[in-house]
């Protein structure tokens, strides 16, 4: 077992437990492009655990190794303190670990109830026979699964558009609706990529105010990717920053902001 | 009313069984297509092995025997049991959900990710293997397909219709066979049920999220390998009660793989991603096609059933190339 008492308490006082995630020297290659080198960081349970860099610096690389997408060459990924094989995303997933992706993936087709619901799926037991000939029990289930879905399109205030299809929606509540989906399967880490791309500034200050609140409310440990500085300071507790495939920087946001490999990396690129 | 209304009014019925009829084997390619983006040619001649498989399992007949005689001298052809149809049917559904693992396992695996001219044409090889296997297993002759289907002509629709005639001495009562009443019975219910399934079980919101995307299906959990299984011995149970049906019409023999090519104008006008598309889509081609017969028919010489859903079809391809239910294709320049 993990010792409860390896942590450490934030300035907003959060206690920030052990360790669930640690990527130990994970490198990872496409052909002859290195875009994970060697590197080694961890994500506490109840933290807001950041990646930063800039563009192609291999941070979608990182979470798409975390969620099974990507297998490493080299290196260990160890969740809840055993080394995890290799396994498939859909594996990963059972095991607790959401995520939403930096090009939005939802099923364009359905609604947005839906959408949500699809990220039920892991939390729903009946098997196929047992719904077909036991129709009380799957439809108990579904209820209980509807109830989640329902309270978390509450929570990210997207009541309005439960019943839209997901297609005609503009880019920003996709966004939030993806976000949706992956809370829906109330994760024990959730991984995001970058929320905040594309958005305009009052469509940040919700996300911001939404990923602040799963944090605080369901105590969810999140790991997310963001491009811009500054967010990153006032979302995360810890702060990885990558750059060219390597570790940089690596602590909480006011160390990392005082890092100089870490204002060289930034200087050196232009912002958008 | 004038009995060419009657008339009319029957070869409409008759066009609505078909039709249902013809929405099932549609359904067939539209699950596997939507899930997978393969269209499987294979669909017609998997109707035909399932029956051949259903006919063989009730009589007992020992699998390979020709084979197994030829190579090891000996003479034998049945176990010496006949199976209930039920359990047969039963028996045929396992078999058809071994075949949906092999093919997943042994081909599409493999074929992830590839052009869908390349997935076509391994449904091309893979429908001529199918059919090689099913001739060995089972052998080549016309089998009856004896599940206790009802054949014949509805006295009981003929006697209660006849007052629509109003003592009309030409007309008595509608003709229906009544096979294909209980075909349209099962098949109603068949569709419901798939409808069923996709829209309200844990299974069928899976497959609806793969049909949609594959990275989102992944990462809420769900396996594409389990699905695409799934999806194939759902369509092997489609096949399975079509090759019934189909065989209880006319004989387990090779042409039963051919009510594939009638489900292709039903595609083709319904598109090939849509359930309803595919019901409705067979409702017009079944009823399209009789009241055609029917009425110009003579005129044009008779047997115009035999392309006239693909004439049809091709009309509206040209208006409406998507099918009735796809959405608008708008290209982006
Ligand atoms: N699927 C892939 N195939 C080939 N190269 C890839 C793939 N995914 C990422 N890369 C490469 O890995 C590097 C890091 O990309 P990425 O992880 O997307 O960076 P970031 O998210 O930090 O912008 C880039 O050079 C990119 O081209
Ligand atoms: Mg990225």
């Amino acid at each position: 077992m993990l010792d409860q008492t390896d942590g450490y308490m934030t300035a907003d006082g959060r206690q920030i437990g052990p360790v669930v995630m640690e990527m130990r020297n994970i490198t990872l290659r496409f052909g002859g492009v290195e875009a994970i080198k060697d590197i080694s960081f961890d994500i506490r349970e109840g933290e807001v655990r950041a990646i930063i860099g800039p563009n192609g610096a291999g941070k979608s690389s990182m979470l798409n190794v975390i969620s099974g997408f990507y297998v490493p060459q080299e290196g260990q990924v160890i969740y809840k303190g055993a080394p995890r094989p290799a396994m498939k995303p859909y594996q990963v997933a059972r095991q607790g670990i959401a995520r939403t992706f930096q090009n939005i993936a939802l099923f364009e087709g359905m609604s947005v109830l839906d959408n949500v619901m699809t990220g039920r799926l892991t939390h729903m037991k009946t098997g196929m026979f047992a719904q077909a000939f036991w129709k009380g029990k799957a439809e108990r289930e579904e209820t209980e699964n509807r109830e989640v879905a329902e309270k978390i399109i509450d929570f990210l205030e997207i009541q309005a558009i439960r019943k839209t299809p997901v297609s005609r929606l503009p880019y920003g509540l996709k966004k939030r609706v993806e976000l949706a989906r992956a809370l829906a399967a109330e994760p024990e880490l959730l991984l995001l990529d970058e929320p905040m791309a594309g958005m305009n500034v009052e469509e940040k200050e919700d996300m911001s105010r939404f990923i602040l609140s799963m944090n605080d409310e369901f105590g969810t440990t999140i790991a997310l990717i963001e491009h811009d500085m500054g967010v990153v300071m006032d979302l995360s507790d810890r702060v990885v920053v990558m750059d060219y495939g390597k570790k940089i920087g690596d602590g909480t946001p006011d160390e990392v902001r005082n890092n100089q490999a870490v204002i060289d990396a930034y200087l050196g690129v232009a912002h958008d | 009313m004038p009995t060419d209304l009657l008339y009319g009014a029957e070869v409409l019925l008759n066009g609505l069984m078909a039709g249902v009829l013809y929405a099932l084997v549609a359904l067939g390619f539209v699950l596997i297509y939507k899930a997978s983006g393969i269209f499987n040619y294979a669909q017609g001649v998997m109707a035909l092995f399932a029956a051949l498989t259903l006919v063989g399992i009730m009589e007992g007949q020992i699998p390979f025997s020709h084979l197994i005689n030829a190579t090891f001298g000996t003479n034998i052809h049945h176990f010496g049991w006949h199976v209930p149809a039920f359990a047969a049917i039963f028996l045929t559904m396992i078999v058809m959900v071994g075949f949906a693992i092999l093919v997943q396992r042994l081909i599409f695996r493999h074929l992830v990710g590839q052009e869908p001219i390349i997935l076509f044409m391994a449904t091309i090889g893979l429908a001529y293997f199918l059919e090689g296997v099913g001739d060995l297993m089972w052998g080549s002759e016309i089998k009856k397909m004896a599940v206790g289907l009802p054949q014949g002509g509805s006295l009981w629709v003929e006697e209660n219709t006849q007052w629509l005639g109003f003592g009309n001495e030409d007309f008595y009562g509608f003709f229906l066979d009544k096979l294909d009443m209980v075909a349209t019975v099962i098949a109603i219910v068949l569709v419901l049920a798939l409808v069923a399934f996709s829209q309200y079980t844990k299974q069928g919101r899976a497959m609806r999220a793969v049909a949609d995307d594959h990275q989102a299906a992944l990462s809420v959990g769900v396996s594409l390998n389990y699905i695409w299984i799934l999806v194939w011995s759902v369509a092997g149970f489609v096949a399975l009660v079509a090759g019934i049906i189909w065989g209880a019409k006319s004989g387990v023999q090779f042409s039963l793989s051919l009510i594939a090519l009638k489900a292709l104008p039903v595609l083709m006008l319904g598109g090939f991603t849509s359930i309803p598309g595919a019901i409705v889509g067979g409702l017009i081609i079944g009823v399209g096609e009789k009241l055609f017969e029917f009425s110009f028919g003579p005129m044009l010489g008779g047997a115009t059933e035999n392309w006239f859903a693909y004439v049809l079809a091709l009309i509206f391809l040209v208006f409406r190339p998507q099918g009735l239910f796809g959405e608008k294709i708008i290209e982006r320049v």
